[in-house]
């Protein structure tokens, strides 16, 4: 049955009418049309749909929105923040990582769970935390390199 | 003046104003029928309409092709975009920027040699007199046709082509925009789920529509034959009617299918014509080492990351698409025919999909939206495929079989060359058969038939037999194709189509030979080779990689676990040049610990693109090799998750080296499918170099490789 829900999103208060047991990610992308929250299997094996409660890292399309009230949810829309791009987004462009880009929100989110434990992650430990995020294009060695220098941006900006 | 023929996608599209739009805020508005489909091919061709038009590349703007106004430059696919697309755009725009300058000439009373561009301000020179596209616009008419009477720029004329710019699309992307199909969002949209039935050739007994219909939310249940749908006002409400519509229907099915562990024996044993692709010289065999082997590879599904998605909108007659599809305009008239209604009444516009690497559900979703759309009438109906369905029901790369032999002499002179391959057609696209090809309207209630395939269009090479040929020069040599006539399981193009069988033939059967002769495998390639570029690349690779300090590669070369292994070729004989060098970790796990690839696509439009291409490449053909399958028992496709179906992942990924050989004054090549074959075969070639092992049907899997390493 539906019933009115109070979510907190990037910062702010949000109210939607859904089924509790819906899964979280058709309530970002449809009620609150938070669109980079991408869709893949729908099994929370992928990655696509990684956003952020309470900071760390979980898959919206097998969370059920009643999981999510009370805990703060990030999305790629507002990781940023104030400064509006995240130095991962940043470094995402600076290295160019991506082809189709269908991949790369969930990828982003899943790095900034790690960043956010760890600012200067060694590579194996980036392999293995974002080993649930499955890119198709292959764009994995420069996914990796993207991730390195934001972690080194923002190892700059703290010192 | 000589006027040379005009590229074929312009003398199709020759309006000039069909390609580009001067607007008079300063922005440049191109369109093209080319479509994104993740390559960042609209990012290369706004590259060179910047370069031709001497436009700031920021100010292009792309417009996403659709069927009313874009040029229709039939399908993206095939390696084919910069070489066809970019060489139409690249003349279009060479002609609208005459015309500015014919028309700023006569503003500024100039001769045209007078002028030159700088960002769009046409500048006279010695003088500060200008004018801009912008200003100028409302004199010049661009509804002319194209007449081939102006030069695009020489090599030695570019600032812009051969720069790694960044891609148009990325910053959106990363930011998490709606850029997809997946993300439209038009007033009073419902959401739309399908259940397929639940094998190939399903007949449907029985389903309870009416109790779905009083489900929450739920607007139609549509049931045509075997079509079945559902349309809700909620998505989540769309996928609990569908799943609960799947659990009532009754099904009778057939085992139809084959022994998907004996799929070369069963290719083989196919009724099949026989086509002989060259023939020539007399095998001489006495004396010299002979050598034969058959390698196949298994149905390979596209597995898209993101599900096959579509919205349409049926009102009043009129029908709206809005999809991913590589072929709105043969795609419209699949649907058109499908609905029996004239292709003029439908609209169909793309919009980007999850990444695409060849024939895949995109057109099919198309359709099942407007069949879903007809039943709410004005309302748009957003379709979307389950993940399940997107790896059971796409088509996939079929499965093929090449047999070899050979023989090499002891002078290590190649004096016998066979290759044989079965293969079915591999071109199942909408809008080029008889009856549509696009999957619902094969289930409708009165269906149409499931068309035969396609080998070969004209214009484009044919597709099972791509690289069949060798590229390398050998006496004697015969190469026959066995064409299969479609085959109970649903195919269609994959990245390489028939290249990444032949290739990784060809390239293995190489180094056996040369093992065979006890030669060194890429000296064998090289002393077999007139053609300079195939030796540049392959050389380029060998250095980078460290293979030429290696003096042996048959087996003894490695350390009795890592190895390296080249492999080469000219995708479809006349597209990029690849040389690509694994090295491997073997066992009966295999790990591919680095790839170094060279190379050679001519004139590079944009390095940075390239690489990124062949390094994607690469990785998506490691995946194949190592891991990937389609498997059905005798009823059912059973891979239909991540589970079933792995994929390369992060920590299996080997970091990829690409070095690129820019020949400036050569045509651009296309580079997406160039590596696919090269390194299937260096994969094997570096495992049989580190402990004497060769698998040679695909995928290379640990039950394989531990029966192999048995047997050795
Ligand atoms: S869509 Fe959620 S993990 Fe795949
Ligand atoms: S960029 Fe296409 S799936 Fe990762």
């Amino acid at each position: 049955m539906t019933q009115s829900i109070e979510l907190n999103i990037n910062g702010a208060r949000s109210v939607v009418t859904a089924d509790p047991g819906t899964p979280l990610i058709y309530v970002l992308r449809n009620d609150l049309k938070l669109k980079g929250t991408r869709f893949g299997c729908g099994a929370g094996v992928c990655g696509c749909c990684t956003v952020l409660l309470d900071g760390r890292g979980i898959q919206s399309c097998n969370t059920p929105v009643s999981a999510a009230q009370g805990r703060e949810i990030t999305t790629i829309e507002g990781l940023g923040g104030k400064a509006g791009t995240h130095p991962l987004q940043q470094a995402f462009v600076d290295e160019q990582a991506g082809q189709c880009g269908y991949c790369l929100t969930g990828v982003v989110m899943g790095a900034a769970a790690l960043l956010g434990r760890n600012p200067s992650p060694t590579e194996a430990e980036i392999r293995s935390e974002l080993d649930i995020h499955l890119c198709r294009c292959g764009a994995y060695d420069r996914i990796l390199r993207a991730i390195r220098r934001a972690s080194e941006m923002i190892s700059k900006r703290g010192e | 003046m000589t006027t040379d023929p005009l590229p074929p996608g312009l003398t199709r599209n020759s309006r000039l104003d069909r390609w580009v739009e001067m607007r008079t805020d300063g922005v440049v508005e191109v369109r093209t029928g080319k479509v994104e489909i993740g390559q960042g091919i609209t990012s290369a061709l706004a590259q060179i309409a910047a370069e031709e038009l001497d436009v700031d590349y920021a100010r292009i703007r792309m417009i996403p092709a659709d069927t009313g106004r874009s040029p229709n430059e039939g399908v993206t696919a095939g390696s084919r975009s910069t070489m066809d697309g970019g060489g139409a755009l690249r003349q279009a725009c060479a002609e609208v920027r005459d015309a500015f300058l014919q028309a700023a000439a006569r503003r500024l009373n100039a001769g045209v040699d007078e002028l030159f561009v700088r960002d769009g301000t046409i500048h006279r020179k010695a003088s500060n007199e200008s004018a801009t596209y912008w200003e100028l616009s409302a004199e010049v008419d661009l509804s002319r046709d194209a007449d081939g009477r102006v030069a695009p720029k020489r090599a030695d004329q570019l600032t812009l082509v051969g720069k790694s710019l960044p891609r148009l699309d990325l910053p959106d992307k990363v930011a998490g925009a709606g850029v997809y199909v997946h993300d439209l969002e038009l007033p009073g949209m419902l959401h739309g789920r399908v259940v397929r039935p639940p094998s190939y050739r399903a007949v449907l007994d029985a389903f309870d529509g009416k109790r779905i219909e009083t489900m929450p939310g739920v607007r139609a249940v549509v049931r045509d034959g075997r079509f079945l749908g559902v349309v809700a006002a909620r998505e989540e409400q769309a996928v609990a009617a569908a799943a609960a519509l799947a659990k009532g229907a009754v099904w009778h099915e057939a085992e139809d299918l084959p022994d998907v562990d004996a799929i070369p024996a069963f290719l083989r044993s196919r009724p099949s014509k026989a086509k002989i692709l060259s023939e020539k010289g007399v095998p001489k065999q006495a004396g010299a080492h002979a050598v034969s082997a058959s390698y196949s590879r298994p149905f390979l599904a596209h597995a898209s990351i993101g599900p096959a998605c579509a919205v349409a909108r049926v009102q009043s007659g009129a029908i709206e698409v809005w999809c991913q599809s590589q072929s709105i305009h043969p795609t419209r008239l699949d649907i058109a025919k499908t609905l029996g209604v004239a292709p003029d009444t439908i609209t169909v516009r793309h919009v980007q999909g999850a990444g695409c690497y060849g024939h895949n559900a995109a057109d099919d979703a198309a359709l099942d939206a407007v069949l879903l759309a007809r039943a709410v009438e004005g309302h748009p109906v957003r379709l979307q495929w389950s993940h399940e369905d997107e790896l059971a029901w796409s088509p996939f790369g079929p499965a093929m079989v090449v047999a070899m032999e050979g023989a090499v002499d002891d002078a290590g002179r190649i004096v016998d060359w066979r290759h044989e391959l079965w293969s079915n057609p591999h071109i199942a696209r909408p809008g080029l058969q008889e009856s549509p090809s696009l999957l619902a309207a094969w289930h409708l209630d009165q269906p149409f038939a499931q068309p035969p395939g396609i080998d070969a269009l004209p214009g484009i090479q044919p597709t099972s037999e791509r690289n069949a040929v060798p590229i390398y020069d050998f006496p004697n040599q015969r190469v026959v194709l066995n064409a299969l006539e479609r085959l109970p399981v649903r195919t269609g193009t994959l990245r390489a189509i028939g290249g990444f069988l032949n290739t990784y033939a060809i390239e293995c059967f190489m180094d056996e030979l040369a093992h065979a002769a006890g030669v060194d495998p890429v000296e064998l390639r090289l002393n077999h080779l007139s053609d300079e570029r195939a030796i540049a690349v392959i050389k380029a690779a060998r250095e980078r990689s460290g293979l030429a300090s290696r003096s042996r590669h048959d087996g003894s070369g490695g350390d009795g676990s890592r190895g390296m292994g080249l492999g080469f070729a000219r995708y479809s004989n006349e597209a990029a040049y690849a040389a690509v060098v694994v090295e491997v970790e073997a066992g009966a796990t295999i790990n591919v610990v680095r790839a170094v690839a060279a190379v050679d696509c001519g004139r590079t439009i944009n390095p940075d693109g390239v690489r990124n291409q062949v390094e994607g490449g690469i990785v998506q053909a490691v995946s194949w090799v190592l891991k990937e399958q389609v498997r059905f028992d005798r009823t059912r496709i059973t891979t239909r998750t991540w589970d079933d179906y792995p994929i390369l992942r992060f920590s299996e990924a080997p970091p990829v080296e690409v070095s690129i050989i820019d020949r400036p004054d050569e045509p651009s090549l296309g580079v997406g499918e160039a590596v696919a074959g090269p390194v299937a075969a260096a994969i094997a070639n570096a495992v049989f170099d580190a402990i004497g092992v060769r698998v040679r049907d695909l995928p290379l899997t640990r039950e394989r490789m531990l029966a192999a390493i048995n047997d050795a």
